[in-house]
C-alpha cells in the first residue's frame, strides 16, 4: 500500500470540521490498509495555515502554494492534486463530500484514469468500501481497481480526528500550465448566519412545506432554532418554494446530517429527505398528519398543528435552558 | 449553439427500491423508469438556450440497453432535435460512461454539454466532472443559473455550493451539470409527442467507439440498510420536551 493523501479543504485558511473528519478517515485507512497518512493543503499564501494541521499524527503536511490556486477552481485544483499524487506515491485519495469535494475528486480521478467511490461510509479491512445508493435504500460494498483509488467520504460517518504526533510541513512544487487554468472565479454570494453550520451542529431543526412561507420560518421556526442553539435545515420543497436558501436543503441531493437531535417540522418524510437525516441519533417529528411517513422513523412523534406546537415548544425549551 | 445533453434511465424516484435476497442487484419488477430528474432539468435548460438564442441544436445521448430509447423519445417530445443511443448492456461506472461520452463529443463537436449533477440510482455525482477532465474542458457543477455572453462564446454559471452561491466563468466549450433550481422542466406536449416519433435516434455500438469500458468501480454486494424503527407518539409538547430532557437527554 502506498500513501493515503487527504485533501484538506480550507476556507480562507481555516479548516472546518469536515476536513478533520477526512483526516480521521485517512488515519483509519492507514490503520486498516497500511501506508502513511499525508494531508494536502492547496491554495495561495497557505503555508501559515497549514501549520494548523501539524498536530494530528500525520506523516507529512504537504503545501501546494501558487497564486493560481487563490480561489478554488476545479480545473487548476485537479491539476495540482494529480501532480501531488504522482510525486508522493499516493494510492488512496480522500476528501469529504462537501460541495468542493464532490466537484473536485471525480475530476482528479479521471485525470489519473482511475475510478472513484462517492460518499463512502465505511473503509473495510479487505480494501473494499461501503457506500449508499438509491437515496440510501441500498448499501453497496464496492471495490476499486487501479494504482490509485479515489474516495469521497460522508462527513457524518467519521469523527473529527484527535491530536497526535507532530508532522513536518513540506512544500511541493507544481507546474500548472494554461490548459489547466480555463476557469475563472467571478464572485461568491455568501449566506451569512450566526448559527452553527448545518453539518457541524449538535442539534438541527428543519422545516418543510408545512411552514407555508419564508416569513413563517422567521416567526415560528427560527425562535425554536435559536432557543436550542441549533442549525436550521429544510426540505427540498421549502427551498424550491424560496422559503429559505438552497444550502439548507437536507437530503439525497442536499446535505447529509447526523446530529444528536433532529427536528422535522412540517416535513412529510419523503425517502429523499430521509436519505439526508435518518442517521441522526434522536429524531423528533412535528406533523399534523398522523400518517406522515416521517413518523415511521421518528423516535418521538408529535401529531399537532405546527403553528400551535412550535411556539409552545420554544417556550418549554427556554424554561429548561433557564 | 449546439448542445449535447446526457440522459440516463433510472427508477422513478417515487418507487420503492428493494435489494434482491442474494444481494446481486435490486428488484426491478414493478419498477417504473424515467429520465433521471437532473437530466430532465438539463434537457429543459438546453431547450431554453436554443429558444433564447433563436437557433442551434439540442442532441440527446443515452448509454444503456435498448429500452433507454423510451427516455430518449420523451426528451425528443420535450423538444430536443435528435438523439444518439449507445448500446451497452453491461453496468458501467461513471468513468466508463465519461469515456464513451468523450468519444461522442469528439464526433459531434458540441459547444456545450449539459448533464445532470447526479444520477439518482448510483448517486455517484461523477460523470460530468470526469468527462470535463477527459476533454480538458472547464466544468460548472451544481448550476442554478447560466448567463451567456452576447457573442455566445463564454458563459457565467451560478453554482449552489456550501454557504452560498458561487459564480464562475469560462470560454466555451464546457461542461455544465444541472442542480434542482436551474429550471422547472416542461411536460411534453401532444404535438411534441407526435413530432418526436419522426425524430432520429441513431444507434452506435461500443465497439464502433473503441473505448475500454471496464468499470474500475465494481459492486461486490448490495445489502438493505439498517432499519431505523419509529418510536413513540407523544401527546403534548410538554411531554415531548420532558422526554427529550430526561429520557433522551439531548436538551
Ligand atoms: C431528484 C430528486 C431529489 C430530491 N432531493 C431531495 C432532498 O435532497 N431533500 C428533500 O427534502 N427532498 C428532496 N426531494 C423531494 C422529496 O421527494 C419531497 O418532495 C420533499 O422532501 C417534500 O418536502 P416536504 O416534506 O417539506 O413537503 P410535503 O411532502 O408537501 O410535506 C409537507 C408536510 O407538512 C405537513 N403539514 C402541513 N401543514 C402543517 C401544519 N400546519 N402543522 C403540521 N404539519 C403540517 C403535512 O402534513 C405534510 O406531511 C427530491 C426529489 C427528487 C425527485
Ligand atoms: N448511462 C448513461 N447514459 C447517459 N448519461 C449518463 C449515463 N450515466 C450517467 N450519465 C450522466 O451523468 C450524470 C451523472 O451521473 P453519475 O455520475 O452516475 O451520478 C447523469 O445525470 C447523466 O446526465
Amino acid at each position: 500500500m502506498g500513501n493515503v493523501l487527504v485533501f484538506a479543504e480550507h476556507h480562507k485558511g481555516k479548516f472546518p470540521k469536515s476536513t478533520l473528519v477526512a483526516l480521521q478517515a485517512g488515519k483509519e485507512a492507514v490503520g486498516k490498509l497500511g501506508g502513511n497518512c499525508l494531508a494536502a493543503v492547496v491554495g495561495s499564501g497557505v503555508e501559515g495555515a497549514a501549520q494548523a494541521l501539524t498536530g494530528y499524527g500525520l506523516t507529512k503536511v504537504l503545501v501546494a502554494d501558487d497564486p493560481a490556486l487563490a480561489n478554488y477552481l476545479a480545473d487548476v485544483y485537479a491539476a495540482a492534486l494529480a501532480q501531488i499524487i504522482k510525486a508522493h506515491e499516493v494510492s488512496l485519495l480522500i476528501a469529504t463530500s462537501t460541495a468542493i469535494g464532490k466537484d473536485l475528486l471525480p475530476r482528479v480521478a479521471a485525470r489519473l484514469g482511475v475510478g472513484m467511490a462517492s460518499d463512502v461510509v465505511g473503509i473495510n479491512a479487505d480494501g473494499t468500501f461501503t457506500r449508499p445508493m438509491y437515496a440510501g435504500n441500498v448499501m453497496a460494498t464496492v471495490s476499486l481497481d487501479g494504482a490509485v483509488k479515489v474516495i469521497s467520504i460522508r462527513g457524518t460517518a467519521f469523527d473529527a480526528t484527535q491530536a497526535g504526533d507532530q508532522a513536518p510541513v513540506e512544500k511541493v512544487t507544481l507546474s500548472l500550465d494554461a490548459a489547466d487554468k480555463k476557469m475563472r472565479f467571478v464572485s461568491f454570494d455568501e449566506i451569512k448566519s450566526d448559527r452553527p453550520s448545518l453539518t457541524e451542529a449538535r442539534i438541527v431543526v428543519s422545516g418543510g412545506r408545512g411552514l407555508k412561507s419564508g416569513e413563517n420560518f422567521t416567526t415560528y421556526l427560527e425562535p425554536l432554532v435559536d432557543a436550542l442553539g441549533a442549525a436550521m435545515g429544510a426540505s427540498r420543497a421549502a427551498v424550491d418554494a424560496g422559503f429559505v436558501p438552497n444550502d439548507l436543503q437536507v437530503g439525497q441531493t442536499g446535505k447529509v446530517v447526523a446530529p444528536e437531535l433532529y427536528f422535522a417540522v412540517g416535513i412529510s418524510g419523503a425517502i429523499q429527505h430521509l436519505a439526508g437525516m435518518k442517521d441522526s441519533k434522536v429524531i423528533v417529528a412535528v406533523n399534523k398528519d398522523p400518517e406522515a411517513p416521517i413518523f415511521s422513523i421518528a423516535d418521538y412523534g408529535l401529531v399537532a398543528d405546527l403553528f400551535k406546537a412550535v411556539p409552545e415548544l420554544t417556550e418549554e425549551v427556554k424554561k429548561i435552558k433557564g | 449553439m449546439k448542445t449535447l445533453v446526457t440522459v440516463k434511465r433510472v427508477p422513478d424516484p417515487e418507487s420503492t427500491i428493494r435489494v434482491k435476497p442474494d444481494g446481486s442487484g435490486i428488484v426491478t419488477e414493478n419498477v417504473k423508469y424515467v429520465i433521471n430528474p437532473f437530466d430532465e432539468i438539463a434537457i429543459e435548460e438546453a431547450l431554453r438556450i436554443k429558444e433564447k438564442q433563436g437557433g442551434g441544436e439540442v442532441v440527446l445521448v443515452s448509454i444503456g440497453a435498448k429500452v433507454v430509447s423510451e427516455q430518449l423519445r420523451t426528451g425528443l417530445a420535450m423538444g430536443a432535435d435528435r438523439a444518439i443511443f449507445v448500446a451497452c448492456e453491461q453496468e458501467l461506472d461513471s468513468l466508463a460512461v465519461a469515456r464513451l461520452l468523450a468519444k461522442i463529443v469528439e464526433r459531434e463537436n458540441p459547444e456545450l454539454l449539459v448533464m445532470g449533477k447526479q444520477a439518482i440510482d448510483d448517486d455517484a455525482n461523477q460523470a460530468g466532472q470526469m468527462l470535463a477532465a477527459l476533454l480538458g474542458w472547464p466544468q460548472a457543477t451544481f448550476a442554478s443559473k447560466l448567463e451567456f455572453s452576447a457573442d455566445q462564446k463564454s458563459v457565467q454559471v451560478t453554482r449552489e455550493v456550501d454557504g452560498g452561491l458561487e459564480t464562475i466563468g469560462f470560454a466555451l466549450p464546457g461542461v455544465i451539470t444541472a442542480d434542482l433550481r436551474l429550471n422547472e422542466p416542461r411536460y411534453a406536449s401532444l404535438p411534441g409527442i407526435m413530432k418526436a416519433r419522426k425524430k432520429e435516434i441513431k444507434e452506435i455500438s461500443v465497439s464502433e467507439l473503441g473505448v475500454d469500458i471496464t468499470s474500475r468501480l465494481k459492486i461486490q454486494k448490495l445489502t438493505p440498510p439498517a432499519k431505523k424503527q419509529g418510536g413513540k407518539k407523544v401527546e403534548t409538547v410538554q411531554a415531548l420536551v420532558d422526554l427529550l430532557h430526561t429520557e433522551a437527554k439531548v436538551i
